[in-house]
């Protein structure tokens, strides 16, 4: 038993304490609360959070810039490809490296399709805290079909590390338009669906309508971004801002509420999610499709490695299927091509001399990528708002210090002012409305 | 049902059909691998049709413990807690790398794989594992409880 | 106000507060007095600057090098739709900087981290304790000293190293 916290400290004799989590359904097994109760009224809380510190600011000092990268994935889980884009475009700036056109419109793809699951699991978490397992069902779904995009293209699920530093690891599967628009038609759907269930669901009202409301002045001054902060009706939006890729180009709406309160939450990312569509299939028309390889035979990886022993410079490699995409021809438009910035083609590496050599330069301790000195500070919206990576870099191939700006931390610190005063029932919607994700709140 | 009118079985096999069939579990979900519990446990994969459909999030009416995600030094005491709480007899299975071994998390503040903790009946591998793994991990576990000695107490009386 | 006559502007009206500007990949940096950051941020948040936002508070360790902690705050206007970053650098002894708690609200989360993370003390804070890890954690994790795989389990555990 350590000292008292505050609110054992401050607690009324005859009030009760109760402990919520972290162990509780509805903390999403990371979180604490300790409520000081009289019956259902809160009259004091406290939040305790760090239960999934997983220590990843340390281990990232220990690891090399593009190895890295995997820590990234398991940040915001929910939406591991914007934390992808967050740090690999952090990089970027302070590398000063540009991304060819066509990879930058990938990325605002996958970001997108991203962060519409990310909006996804939230609501969907919330709702059926709130006892609508139905609206978990149909959004669980819709993100079946979401996911099914990113693994055709990145080979995984939700893991990908598929957007890189100077780029994107792989082109497009070539079958992604059909999986594309499977994917938005069934998420239209399942949005309708879950409006026509929720917006005028009086128990789902009464739950969230004035709950959890925070002003506009209170939101500022927690740090709040995202679609929480837009609630309150501040349209401040990373990609309207201080635009990144090609969000300029692209026409999209903020959408905000005006009360900020639990249904406001909802609401705006309701609304988001249909504004990512509309970025999708945006994106889906400027982006071309893939440049056709060139026609002849290809060998079989193996014949061009035997051949490359016997001096024979190989035909086009037939790549193996799950690095579809990643051939060294298309690489030119997917990533920055600069030996010290991204992985050179497998083809070269098993082929030639040259190729070897510099795959591992690359890899070698100490090479790498390696950024000059100083220190940057880049930021994208992520799925909870402002996704920002600190990097101070001492011209090693590790970085000296890297803090991550996580959106929902700033975002949570506001809980026990938002349920003081309020029921217990109240706790389950204002804290499933926030979107707390545990990797990216605890780090 | 003419030629089906009687059964013969024993006891021990048809209790350990019975709980296979019948697993209550409780999800102690952590970390990102909870994504992917959560597709398992919805319509595309299905966990129901395993039966452990039905999640249970009090310890104390669950039989099987899933530990989903990573468990840090900061949470162990609760997961020991919670499968303190469990009645017999109970299961527990390791889901994701993390829960096995600490997975890419080798610091000072993740535990290097819950059986540290608990004792563990079946591990998952992956990061996260594919909910089709998850399944195949799932029939592991029935596999071993149909076959393992079933104790059940009023045989243990004197 | 462009980014040029912004700065300058912020020295004036910070006066010696400010001991040094910077530039780190195009964007301005300015480094304060530690002993005046309260006051500097405080005037910062009004008008005419009016960084309403506390973005970020982290800190880095340079201890080994330099023998010094530096603590790190991302400001942000909404308004004017900028980023400021300041620095304040702190010895690594005892290192003790005021809070910012009552200027910003989420001051208290931000510095508890770095008090857990680093052991930085911030002088007025109402409720100092660590926030990532738990009561009978040893040390702060952050610093460069603290070795990246020493655990500190609160319960036994079976065949531990
Ligand atoms: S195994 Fe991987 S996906 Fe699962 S919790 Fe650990 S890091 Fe996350």
């Amino acid at each position: 038993m350590g000292p008292l916290t505050r609110i054992q400290r401050e607690a009324r004799p005859e009030s009760m304490l109760l402990n919520m989590g972290p162990s509780h359904p509805a903390m999403h097994g990371t979180i604490r609360i300790m409520l000081e109760l009289d019956a259902e009224k809160i009259l004091n809380a406290e939040v305790e959070v760090g239960y999934l510190h997983r220590g990843f600011e340390k281990t990232c000092e220990n690891k090399t810039f593009f190895n890295l990268l995997i820590y990234t994935d398991r940040l915001n889980y929910v939406s591991p490809l914007i934390n992808n884009l967050g740090y690999a475009m952090t990089m970027e700036k302070m590398l000063g490296v540009t991304v060819p056109e066509r990879a930058q419109l990938i990325r605002v793809l996958m970001s997108e399709i991203s962060r519409v699951s990310d909006h996804l699991t939230c609501l969907a978490a919330m709702t059926m805290e709130c006892g609508a397992f139905t609206v978990f069902l149909y959004m669980m779904k819709a993100r079946e079909f979401l996911w099914d995009v990113i693994e055709f293209t990145a080979g995984a699920r939700m893991t990908t590390s598929y957007i890189r530093i100077g780029g994107v690891r792989a082109d497009l599967h070539p079958d992604w338009r059909a999986s594309v628009s499977t994917a938005i038609r069934e998420t239209r759907r399942v949005l309708q669906d879950v409006s026509g269930l929720i917006d005028q669901n009086s128990i789902f009202l009464g739950r969230t309508r004035g709950v959890g409301a925070i002003s506009k002045e209170d939101a500022l001054s927690f740090g709040w971004t995202g679609p929480c902060l837009r609630s309150t009706g501040i349209p401040y939006d990373v990609r309207k801002a201080h635009p990144y890729l090609v969000y300029d180009r692209l026409s999209f709406e903020v959408p905000v509420g005006e009360f900020g309160d639990n249904y406001d939450r909802y609401s705006v990312r309701m609304r988001e999610m249909e504004q990512s569509l509309r970025l999708i299939e945006q994106v889906a028309v400027l982006l071309p499709d893939a440049p056709p390889l060139p026609a002849g035979p290809a060998v079989e990886p193996a014949e061009a490695v035997r051949g490359s022993r016997r001096q024979r410079t190989p035909g086009r490699i037939r790549l193996s299927p799950n690095l579809e995409g990643s051939e060294k021809e298309r690489l030119d438009g997917l990533a920055a091509r600069s030996p010290s910035v991204g992985v050179p083609a497998k083809e070269d590496t098993y082929t030639s001399m040259e190729g070897l050599i510099s795959h591992f330069l690359f890899f070698m301790g100490g090479k790498g990528i390696r950024p000059p000195k100083g220190d940057v500070y880049f930021s994208v919206e992520g799925g909870n708002g402002e996704l920002g990576f600190y990097i101070v870099s001492d011209g090693t191939d590790r970085p000296y210090r890297l803090h991550l700006r996580a959106p929902c931390f700033h975002v949570v610190a506001a809980l026990e002012q938002l349920i003081k005063g309020r029921l217990i029932a109240d706790v389950i919607p204002t804290f499933g409305s926030m979107n707390m994700i545990g990797g990216e709140l605890d780090r | 049902m003419s030629g089906f009118d009687f059964l013969t079985t024993r006891l021990e096999t048809a209790l350990g059909w019975g709980r296979k069939f019948s697993l209550f579990h409780y999800p102690f979900i952590t970390a990102c691998c909870g994504m992917e519990y959560m597709s398992a446990a919805c319509a595309h994969f299905d966990i129901d049709r395993f039966g452990a459909g039905l999640t249970r999030f009090s310890p104390r009416q669950a039989d099987l413990l899933l530990v989903v995600g990573t468990v840090t030094h900061k949470l162990a005491p609760v997961l020991r807690t919670v499968y303190d709480q469990m009645l017999e007899p109970k299961w527990v299975i390791a889901f994701g790398a993390c829960a096995v071994s600490g997975g890419i998390y080798r610091n000072y503040a993740v535990v290097q794989g819950i059986d540290r903790i608990v004792p563990v009946d079946v591990y998952i591998p992956g990061c996260p594992p594919r909910p089709e793994t998850v399944l195949d991990g799932l029939m592991k576990l029935q596999d071993k409880i149909q076959n393992q000695k079933q104790d059940w107490r009023w045989a243990r009386k004197p | 106000m462009g980014p040029e006559t912004l700065i300058d502007a912020i020295r004036t009206k910070l006066g010696p507060a400010v001991e040094g500007v910077a530039d780190s990949c195009g964007d301005p940096v300015l480094i304060l007095r530690s002993d005046s950051v309260r006051a500097s941020m405080a005037a910062l948040r009004e008008a005419p600057f009016d960084y309403a936002v506390l973005l970020d508070l982290t800190c880095v360790d340079f201890a080994a090098p330099e023998g010094r902690l530096e603590l790190v705050y991302h400001l942000f206007s909404l308004s004017r739709n900028v980023r400021l970053r300041l620095k304040a650098s702190l010895p690594a002894a005892d290192p003790a900087v005021e809070t910012l708690v009552g200027l910003w609200k989420n001051a208290e989360w931000l510095e508890r981290e770095v008090f857990d993370m680093f052991g930085v003390r911030f002088e007025g804070h109402p409720y100092l304790r660590r926030i990532l890890t738990y009561e009978g954690f040893e040390g702060h994790p952050l610093r460069k000293t603290y070795p990246w795989r020493l655990a500190q389990p609160r319960i036994p555990l079976k065949d531990g190293e």
